[in-house]
């Protein structure tokens, strides 16, 4: 059970939201990589049926967004929208929705007080919403997104306004999310957090797919861009001096502590034959020999650019 | 009762504990309590004066005129009017404005179901302020009467009159309530609609009699027990219409009302939010 977008576009008036998209999303935690106005929150919305593709059909766990009442017995959402009822207290505010799915009270109370306990709000949750502090907010948002324990969460810029400390408590929520089975679907600016969450990655540059799947599986598309590798060894200026003789071979920098040489190849299965080679004749003592570039910031920097344009 | 039927009222009985809470507990709704306080206080005061002088000259007759007359223009096309606008024309449009429309649209309920919830909330405060009022300014402006007032309630026509006004009451919120929801779910301003539908209303008096028909208020004319006669040159030109009778008024504005609420249900149904955007 998969969520599939079947080559969905989706206009604003002659504003491009997001272009013949077609994407199916395995369980685990997927995050959507990309720009301002590159479609993340666009791809959200249209997963939750808050607003409607143009053309194309999409399904979350083969339940068309335009049937909520099956749709959020599944699923949660977490936005970027900062507003909540008035008057309303932290348990209160969850208490009150989750008794929109028609569960008895008792059942609600608990899962209200559960999902409170779950993002460390438990001792805040009768004070009122309004005397929140930002991160609180964004605790309690996320605490309603799961409090009906969804097996789909989405889950729009989570990690906005939170301090260090939450923000590592909330990845390792994701990731628990992740194992269990459930679709996590995450957006993120912040690309070294996304590297540590993901799964899988979808970038997104001015409403287009550009690449996606597992990260060592998009980089090695990136066939324009030579590979970075890091071997820590002890002498690196040696190793520097065989590998250069490679065509292959781009570029190669030792370390300013002379343990490291970071090489940029065109041929990595060449490169570590030759790096074999090297050990065996020279007897040069390896640490590591590990990618460089394997990772969502290195791929977005070469698919999408500093300037959000697409490489 | 199904399952379904079940789930359903569950979710209108959480719609509508949510929902009353915003719009008779909120401190947006002060200028309600100011209309349903202000017939009362006057009647109950004209009363108040009247036994204070230890005599009158006015028949309960003419009491009942003016409360008739205070029931057609400031209730009906007043009070009623403009509190449904503000009410009903807000249930969709004000969570819009507020940005919380999203937390219903994320919750397993039908669209349909919500816009039930939400008319019920609407109506249930709309007939507790206003039929509130207008009962409590009925009782007032004839206390005075003492027994008189007793024998007019129990013995005479009073009790029917009260219910009657009471049904007209009931019968506006429903009716105008169903315009001005869907007003807010159509339009990104409700209050225009609301200004259309106002001229509309206002004018009934002097349209053909044919087209009269096309209001709420024309129903509504012809429910009240007791009819005021138009005065001043305006009447010159005003056009009456033969009233409707109660048995076809009341399903006739219910069905009407009826329709609007399916045309507003479509419309919800279609409804998209991306003010994330």
């Amino acid at each position: 059970m998969s969520i599939v977008f079947d080559n969905v576009s989706r206009f604003y008036g002659e504003v491009l939201g997001v272009n013949r998209v077609n994407l199916t999303i395995p369980p685990g935690v997927t995050s959507l990589v990309g720009p301002n106005g590159s479609g993340k929150s666009t791809l959200m919305n249209l997963m939750t049926g808050l607003i409607r593709p143009t053309q194309g059909e999409i399904r979350v766990l083969n339940i068309p967004p335009d049937e909520p009442e099956r749709l959020f017995q599944l699923t949660g959402y977490c936005t970027q929208v900062d507003a909540f009822p008035r008057g309303l207290t932290g348990y209160q505010f969850l208490y009150s929705y989750l008794r929109l799915h028609g569960k008895p009270d008792a059942e609600c109370r608990q899962l209200a007080t559960e999902a409170l306990e779950r993002v460390g709000m438990a001792e805040a949750g009768n004070r009122l919403v309004a005397a929140y502090s930002k991160g609180m907010r964004q605790r309690i948002k996320l605490a309603h997104a799961i409090a009906h324990k969804p097996l789909v969460l989405v889950l729009d810029e989570p990690l906005n306004g939170l301090d260090p400390m939450a923000r590592a408590e909330t990845i390792a929520l994701f990731r628990e999310w992740g194992q269990e089975g459930r679709h996590v679907i995450v957006s993120s600016h912040i690309l070294h957090e996304v590297d540590r969450i993901s799964d899988q990655v979808i970038l997104l540059s001015h409403g287009y797919v550009v690449a996606e799947g597992q990260i060592q599986g998009v980089r090695s598309e990136v066939t324009d861009q030579p590979i970075q590798i890091l071997v820590r060894c002890n002498r690196p200026h040696l190793l520097a001096s065989r590998l250069f003789e490679q065509d292959h071979v781009v570029e190669a920098r030792v370390d300013s502590d002379n343990k490291g040489l970071l090489l940029r190849t065109r041929d990595a299965d060449r490169l570590y034959l030759l790096l074999n080679r090297v050990v065996m004749e020279t007897g040069l003592e390896v640490e590591s020999v590990a990618p460089a570039d394997e990772d969502v910031n290195s791929v977005y920097q070469y698919l999408i650019g500093h300037d959000g344009g697409t490489a | 009762m199904s399952p379904h039927w079940k789930l359903w009222t569950a979710q209108v009985a959480a719609i509508l504990r949510l929902e009353l809470k915003k719009t008779l507990l909120s401190r947006r709704g002060w200028w309600m309590y100011l209309l349903f306080a202000g017939p009362p206080l006057l009647t109950f005061g004209h009363s108040l004066h009247v036994m204070s002088r230890g005599s009158w000259n006015c028949t309960i007759g003419e009491d009942g005129m003016i409360y008739a007359t205070i029931f057609q223009f400031f209730y009906l096309r007043l009070a009623i009017f403009f509190g449904c606008l503000a009410v009903f024309g807000n249930l969709f449009r004000g969570e819009v404005l507020e940005k919380t429309l999203h937390l219903y649209l994320l919750a397993p309920v039908r669209r349909e179901v919500l816009l039930a919830g939400k008319y019920l909330a609407g109506l249930i405060a709309a007939i507790v302020i206003f039929g509130g009022s207008a009962a409590l300014a009925f009782i007032g402006i004839f206390l005075h009467f003492g027994q008189g007032f007793q024998d007019f309630l129990w013995r005479g026509p009073g009790l029917q009159h009260l219910g009657w006004y009471s049904l007209v009451m009931v019968l506006a919120c429903i009716g105008y309530g169903a315009v001005f929801l869907a007003a807010g779910v159509v339009f990104r301003n409700p209050m225009f609609a609301g200004a259309v539908v106002m001229v509309w209303e206002s004018i009934n008096g002097y349209v053909p009699e044919i087209l009269q028909k096309f209001s709420v208020i024309f129903y509504l004319k012809s429910l009240a027990p007791v009819e005021v006669p138009l005065r001043g040159p305006l009447a010159l030109i005003a056009v009456v219409g033969e009233p409707v009778p109660a048995w076809l008024a009341i399903p006739g504005l219910l069905v009407v009302s009826l329709l609007v609420l399916l045309y507003a249900a479509a419309k919800v149904r279609q409804m998209e939010v991306s003010y994330s955007e």
